[in-house]
C-alpha cells in the first residue's frame, strides 16, 4: 500500500480543483435551496452555461477572454434563469424542479447536436480557449507546488479558484445577514406571509435564482478553464446531484456548509478510490469481490450509504442546526 | 452592531420609552376613534349601508369556483377607525371575501377601493404599502426565523432589501437599528420581549397569533385585517388578544376581523357584517344582530322551530 499516494489524493480532493468547482456550484445551490427554498434540480445547466459562455465566445467567435468571462458568468446565467424562472416561480416549488432538470438535459443535448458542430463542437466540445488565463500564471508549468500536490498550471487554477471561492463565501455571508437575506428566508418559510407584509416574493425568488445560477456558472467556467475543454458530457444530470450531495452533507442554509460539504465529498471520493484500487492490486480484496475497474462504482455506493446514514442520524448536515431542523413548518 | 454608527435619530429612537415608541408605531394620525364610533349610530341597519367615513369600499364583488358562486357581495363599506366583525356560518365565504379584499385572490367581477384609491389591479404584495395588512386563518409565523426577525421583516421600504444595497451593510445599518427599536417596542407592548431570540416555531399557537399581529403592525398600516384571530387560542390569551385589538382601535386603526365566536364579536366589535352563502345578509351594531331574523335563519337553518319531520329528514 502506498500511503503517500493515498494521502496526496485525499488532500487534492479536500482542497483541489474538484472541490472548488463543486464548492462554487454548491454555494449557488445553497442560495437557491438553503435560503430561498427553490428546488433547482438543474444546477448542471448553469455550470454548463458558464463553461460554454466562455468557450464559445473565445473558441467559436474569437472574442477576448474577458468577454467570454462576462458572458459566461453574467449574461448566460441571467438569460437562463429568466427563461427557467419566469413561467415557474409563480407556481409551486416542484414546477421549478421539473423544469430545471429537463432544461439541463435539453441544453446538454443541444450542445451535443452534430448540426451545431461548427459552433459548439458537438460531442467533442470546444478546447484551448483559456490560453489567455494561463498567460497570467506566475507558476512554472514544469514545477510542482504546494507540497508537490499541483503542477504549475493546476496551481494557478486552484489559487484563482480559492480566491473566487473566498469572495463567494463572503458575498453569501453578507447577503444572508442582510434584510435581503431575511426576505428570502421568509419566502422560503411562507410566501404568502412575505407577500402580506409587502414583499414581492416572485421578484426575490428570481433574484435568488439568477444569483445562485451565477455561482454555478462560475464553478462550471473554472472547471472548463482547468481542463481547457467544454464538453457536453461534463454536465450530465449526475453533476447536479453531486452538488446536492455536497450541499446536504455540509448543511443547507449555512454559509460554510456547501464549501465544507464539497471538500469532504471529494476527499472521501478520492480517498476511497485510491485505497480500494491499491487494495485490489495488492490482493487484499480478492477479484471475486471486486475488480479494479469496479472501484469507480463501488465508491459511489459508499457515498450513497454515507448519505443514508447522514439522513438517518444527522439530517441537518454537518454544520446545520438540529433545533432549527426540528421546527415544524406550520 | 456598534453604537458609533448610530445616527442621532436612531439613537434617540432607541433611548425613547418603548411604550411611547409602540404608541407611535400603532397610532394612525387624523383619526378620532370615538367620533368614528359615534357616527355609526346614524347608519341604517341594512346590508350595504353607506358609512359616513368609509376606508374600504367593495362594490359588486363576485368570485366563482367553477359553477359555485363563493362570493357575491353587492356593496359594502367599512367605517374608518372602528372594529368591524365579519361573521357567518361555515362556508359563508368570509375568508374568500377576505382574500378578495386583499388581492390574494382575484375577483371575477367588481371593484374595490381603499382610502379612496382603487386597488383592483394592485398586486397582493403592494397592498401593504397602501396601508392595509392582513393576517391568516392558519397562522403564518415563519418558524425557522427568530421572533425578532419575524418582526423586522414587517417593516416596509427597507433599503437593505434591495439586492445590491444588501451587500453594503453601512448603507442600511442605521435604518436597521430604527426598525429593531420599533420591533422591540412592539414586542414589549405584546409582552413577548422575552421571546425575542427564540425561533418562532417554538411558540405556542396563541403566541404565534400574537406574533403575527405584532408583525403586521410593523407595516404601520391604517387598517389591519385579522382572519380568525382567536381560533385555537386558549381563553386566557384570548382576553389579552381582545384587549390588544381594542387598543389598536383606540389608536385610530381600523380593524376588520373574521370570527365564528358570537361572544367575542359581541364583546369587542363596533359594527357587525353577517355573510351567508356568499352574500351579506345583515349589518348593524352587535346588539342588533342577535335579533335579526335573517341571521338567526342563516345560523340555525330556516326551518328551525318547525316540528321535525323524521320521514323527510331521512
Amino acid at each position: 500500500m502506498d500511503w503517500g499516494s493515498i494521502l496526496d489524493n485525499t488532500l487534492r480532493g479536500l482542497i483541489g480543483e474538484q472541490f472548488i468547482f463543486f464548492g462554487l456550484a454548491a454555494i449557488g445551490l445553497n442560495l437557491h435551496f438553503g435560503y430561498t427554498g427553490l428546488l433547482n434540480f438543474g444546477q448542471a445547466v448553469f455550470m454548463a452555461a458558464g463553461a460554454y459562455g466562455l468557450a464559445m465566445m473565445v473558441a467559436t467567435w474569437d472574442l477576448s477572454f474577458w468577454v467570454g468571462v462576462v458572458v459566461g458568468v453574467v449574461v448566460f446565467p441571467v438569460i437562463l434563469a429568466l427563461i427557467l424562472g419566469a413561467p415557474t416561480l409563480r407556481l409551486r416549488a416542484d414546477y421549478l424542479a421539473i423544469v430545471t432538470i429537463a432544461a439541463a438535459e435539453i441544453f446538454r443535448l443541444i450542445m451535443r447536436s452534430p448540426s451545431l458542430d461548427q459552433w459548439t463542437g458537438s460531442s467533442d466540445g470546444l478546447t484551448a480557449f483559456a490560453n489567455r488565463f494561463y498567460e497570467f500564471s506566475p507558476f512554472d508549468p514544469g514545477q510542482r507546488y504546494f507540497f508537490d500536490l499541483f503542477i504549475g498550471n493546476q496551481m494557478w487554477v486552484v489559487l484563482v479558484g480559492w480566491v473566487v471561492l473566498a469572495v463567494g463565501v463572503f458575498i453569501c455571508w453578507l447577503l444572508v445577514r442582510s434584510p435581503w437575506g431575511r426576505v428570502v428566508k421568509a419566502v422560503r418559510e411562507d410566501e404568502d406571509a412575505a407577500r402580506s407584509l409587502g414583499k414581492n416574493a416572485y421578484s426575490y425568488k428570481m433574484q435568488a435564482l439568477i444569483f445562485g445560477g451565477m455561482f454555478g456558472a462560475a464553478g462550471g467556467m473554472l472547471r472548463a478553464i482547468g481542463t481547457q475543454s467544454a464538453q457536453p458530457d461534463n454536465f450530465v444530470t449526475e453533476i447536479t446531484f453531486f452538488v446536492w450531495v455536497a450541499l446536504i452533507l455540509g448543511g443547507a442554509g449555512t454559509v460554510l456548509g456547501p464549501v465544507l460539504g464539497a471538500a469532504i465529498l471529494y476527499a472521501v471520493l478520492n480517498f476511497t478510490d485510491v485505497l480500494l484500487r491499491q487494495a485490489v492490486r495488492a490482493d487484499y480484496i480478492p477479484n471475486s469481490i471486486m475488480s479494479g475497474v469496479q472501484v469507480g462504482q463501488v465508491r459511489f455506493m459508499m457515498i450513497g450509504l454515507a448519505l443514508i446514514l447522514l439522513a438517518a442520524f444527522r439530517p441537518q448536515g454537518i454544520l446545520g442546526s438540529k433545533e432549527e431542523m426540528a421546527l415544524d413548518d406550520r | 452592531m456598534t453604537d458609533e454608527s448610530d445616527t442621532p435619530a436612531a439613537a434617540a429612537d432607541r433611548r425613547a420609552d418603548p411604550d411611547e415608541l409602540a404608541d407611535a408605531v400603532i397610532r394612525v394620525p387624523g383619526v378620532d376613534p370615538e367620533r368614528a364610533r359615534a357616527a355609526l349610530a346614524d347608519v341604517p341597519r341594512e346590508p350595504g349601508a353607506p358609512k359616513p367615513d368609509p376606508i374600504l369600499v367593495a362594490d359588486g364583488v363576485v368570485r366563482r369556483f367553477g359553477g359555485l358562486t363563493a362570493v357575491d357581495v353587492g356593496h359594502v363599506e367599512i367605517q374608518r377607525g372602528v372594529i368591524t366583525a365579519l361573521i357567518g356560518p361555515n362556508g359563508a365565504g368570509k375568508t374568500t371575501f377576505f382574500n378578495l379584499l386583499t388581492n390574494f385572490d382575484h375577483a371575477d367581477q367588481g371593484t374595490r377601493s381603499f382610502d379612496g384609491r382603487p386597488i383592483d389591479n394592485v398586486p397582493a404584495h403592494k397592498i401593504a404599502n397602501h396601508g392595509m395588512v392582513r393576517t391568516f386563518q392558519l397562522t403564518k409565523a415563519l418558524s425557522k426565523m427568530k421572533v425578532i426577525d419575524n418582526m423586522k421583516l414587517g417593516a416596509t421600504n427597507q433599503r437593505g432589501e434591495m439586492f445590491w444595497r444588501s451587500l453594503l451593510p453601512f448603507s442600511w445599518r442605521n435604518q436597521e437599528l430604527e426598525i429593531e427599536a420599533r420591533a422591540e417596542a412592539l414586542l414589549e407592548r405584546f409582552n413577548m420581549i422575552h421571546m425575542r431570540d427564540q425561533f418562532a416555531g417554538t411558540l405556542s399557537g396563541g403566541q404565534r397569533k400574537l406574533l403575527e399581529m405584532a408583525r403586521a403592525l410593523m407595516v404601520e398600516p391604517q387598517m389591519v385585517m385579522l382572519d380568525e384571530p382567536m381560533a385555537g387560542v386558549n381563553p386566557a390569551l384570548t382576553q389579552s388578544l381582545l384587549q390588544h385589538v381594542i387598543g389598536l382601535r383606540d389608536q385610530g386603526m381600523t380593524v376588520l376581523f373574521v370570527e365564528h365566536d358570537m361572544d367575542m364579536v359581541q364583546e369587542i366589535s363596533d359594527w357587525v357584517i353577517v355573510m351567508a352563502e356568499g352574500s351579506i345578509i345583515a349589518e348593524g351594531p352587535p346588539q342588533s344582530i342577535g335579533q335579526n331574523q335573517a341571521v338567526v335563519d342563516a345560523y340555525l337553518g330556516g326551518s328551525h322551530g318547525a316540528p321535525l319531520d323524521l320521514d323527510r329528514e331521512l
